[in-house]
């Protein structure tokens, strides 16, 4: 039930990018054509679900104070945090690098569409923000797994959305000053009040 | 009749091309078609041939929320009245909510309708009269008391960036009524949070008395709150509320109206009706006690709160729903099924009509979008394509 609640939360309640605002540039720039922030979704999704956990045991394992005891009791009090947020990057970039040449060798259509965003993946904020949101909220390992599944879905959830309403915007006189970024942010704004739906929600 | 035919005839040059007040030719061009069936062909885009037109469209709309909105008058004087401890005659009662109902509707006009002159002008688009109707929701969704010059506000928000920066009336993605709403429910939740209700006070409007709406007596002691009213009063309306929405009778006129003009979708609002009513039953199934929340039956979820209002006029909005009839459907009963879930499970709203109907709103694009890939994809292979 905790777990189902934690869910809940990180697809709606926290979403990534629109309740955080994290990921916006690939948000913005990927979200075009439904298709493209679909495989972009995925990918994201992917990312987050596997690195969460990952970083998770490695802060575990490794990092955090006194995690190194397991080796050598002597060494209870090395505190190695100071090194998550590069160890971090290091697993996000790596995951990206597995992802990037499994679509380039499945669907090279899509890894052309994607363009210079897929690396980018590995500086996107939300990835980098699931990591160190689940260091700051102390969650353990079945946490992190639903905790990357959840906001990987609401972030992919969210730019769906928005790339379905920017195709459907092909048809509206938008003004000349605004078209481009400037609607997009304002859509993006009253889609984040539209997720205030899930404001408060406890299972 | 005609004598009006020639005075606007007779100011039309002023209005045209090279007329001394062509700036304002959209203001003309409003008054001439209000008044009048305008000569003109449409110039753009395929034609249907067909006796319906915008015009026709959203005027039908305007008479389908009369019932509404004449019953929501009524029903507001003669709450006041009861609040202050006496029952109002039929028309006195009715003369107290004209007086409240009609500044407000004056001021949405007046705000909403000078923005969309004001736009009409530079972006030199028509003026239409899809705001007859956003303008006469937005006053029946806000409760009775709502200060002037917030309602302003909210009016000009909603038109603005719900609907002019995307260019107008048709395209827009959000409803310009819900939007308003919204703004104003997260702008200023001490007045239109709704967990309280308002009744104006008699002499002046700021003495309103407030007490707990029947949605918020629910989530504090479930079902049996049922016990201190009854169903047909909740059916009927007689009970506080946003000057609209407490009649689900009225709203049920308005519905046989929308429906029989098939203006409205009825695919949208019975699946906003099942969503509802399933996951109403679903709860009930879960509910440890028949006195909890959860156990509440699925047709006093229809009764109270905003949710006949919603399903019929807001829901159904052909501009903001789902275009597509499979996904209609879909799009229906996610409301249905979103606003029980708010109602029943979020502590921080009381109703979740409103947001689950703008949250669809947001999914409507991707609805469609998917309904028409598979469509596609179906036609493919009957014809052997691929």
């Amino acid at each position: 039930m905790e777990l189902l609640n934690l869910f809940v939360k990180s697809v709606f309640v926290e979403n990534m990018a629109l309740a955080f605002f994290l990921g916006m540039c690939s948000f913005l720039a990927v979200s075009k054509k439904v298709e493209t922030a679909m495989g972009l979704g995925m990918a994201v999704t992917f990312v987050q679900t596997v690195t969460v956990p990952l970083n998770n045991l490695i802060y575990t394992w490794l990092l955090k104070e006194g995690a190194l005891s397991w080796i050598s009791p002597s060494l209870a009090g090395v505190d190695l945090s100071f090194l998550s947020f590069i160890a971090f990057i290091a697993t996000i970039a790596a995951m990206v690098q597995i992802v990037e040449m499994t679509i380039d060798r499945f669907a090279p259509k899509l890894y052309t569409t994607l363009g210079v965003f897929l690396p980018l993946i590995a500086v996107n904020c939300a990835i980098l923000g699931g990591s160190l949101f689940m260091v700051q909220r102390e969650y353990d390992f079945a946490q992190s797994v639903v905790f990357g599944l959840g906001s990987g879905l609401g972030w992919w959830l969210a730019i769906l959305a928005l790339a379905a309403v920017r195709e459907k915007m092909k048809y509206s006189n938008v003004p000349h000053g605004l078209r481009g970024l400037g609607i997009t942010f304002l859509t993006a704004g009253l889609m984040a009040m539209g997720f205030m739906l899930f404001g408060g929600i406890k299972l | 009749m005609s004598f009006l035919r020639r005075q606007l005839d007779k100011i039309a040059p002023l209005f045209e091309e090279g007329g001394r007040l062509h700036k304002l030719y959209p203001l003309y061009e409003a008054a001439d078609s209000f008044l009048y069936t305008p000569g003109r062909r449409t110039s753009e885009g395929p034609h249907i041939r067909d006796g319906i037109d915008l015009k026709r469209t959203m005027m039908t709309v305007v008479w389908a929320l009369l019932p509404c909105a004449l019953f929501g008058m009524w029903n507001a004087g003669r709450q006041a009245g009861l609040a202050a401890g006496q029952d109002p005659g039929a028309a006195e009662a009715f003369l107290a909510g004209l007086l409240m109902f009609l500044p407000r509707y004056l001021v949405v006009m007046a705000v909403g309708g000078g923005i969309e002159t004001v736009f009409a002008a530079v972006r030199k688009h028509e003026i239409n009269e899809g705001f007859l109707v956003t303008g006469l929701l937005i006053p029946l969704i806000v409760p009775p008391t709502i200060p002037l010059w917030q309602l302003a506000l909210g009016t000009a928000f909603g038109v603005v960036i719900g609907k002019e920066v995307f260019g107008g009336t048709g395209m827009n993605v959000l409803n310009p009524a819900l939007t308003t709403r919204v703004f104003l429910f997260f702008a200023y939740p001490a007045q239109i949070s709704g967990d309280l209700v308002w009744v104006a006070g008699r002499e002046h409007w700021l003495d309103g008395f407030s007490g707990a709406t029947p949605l918020a007596h629910f989530y504090a002691d479930g079902a049996a709150a049922t016990a201190g009213m009854s169903w047909s009063d909740a059916f009927l309306g007689l009970m506080p509320g946003s000057f609209g929405e407490t009649s689900t009778l009225c709203c049920l006129i308005g519905a046989a109206i929308l429906l029989f003009t098939r203006i409205a979708s009825w695919r949208v609002m019975l699946g906003c009706l099942l969503g509802m009513a399933g996951t109403a039953s679903l709860f009930n199934l879960l509910a440890p006690s028949p006195e909890h929340y959860l156990a509440l039956p699925w047709y006093w979820h229809l009764v109270v709160g905003g949710f006949a209002f919603g399903t019929v006029f807001m829901a159904t909005d052909p501009v903001s729903a789902a275009q597509t009839d499979t996904g209609r459907w879909i799009y229906g009963v996610l409301i249905g099924v979103l606003t029980v879930l708010v109602r029943v499970v979020n502590p921080a709203y009381p109703e979740g009509m409103m947001l689950a109907i703008l949250f669809m709103n947001i999914f409507a694009p991707v609805i469609d979008y998917y309904v028409v890939k598979a469509n596609v994809k179906r036609r493919e292979q009957r014809l052997g394509v691929q």
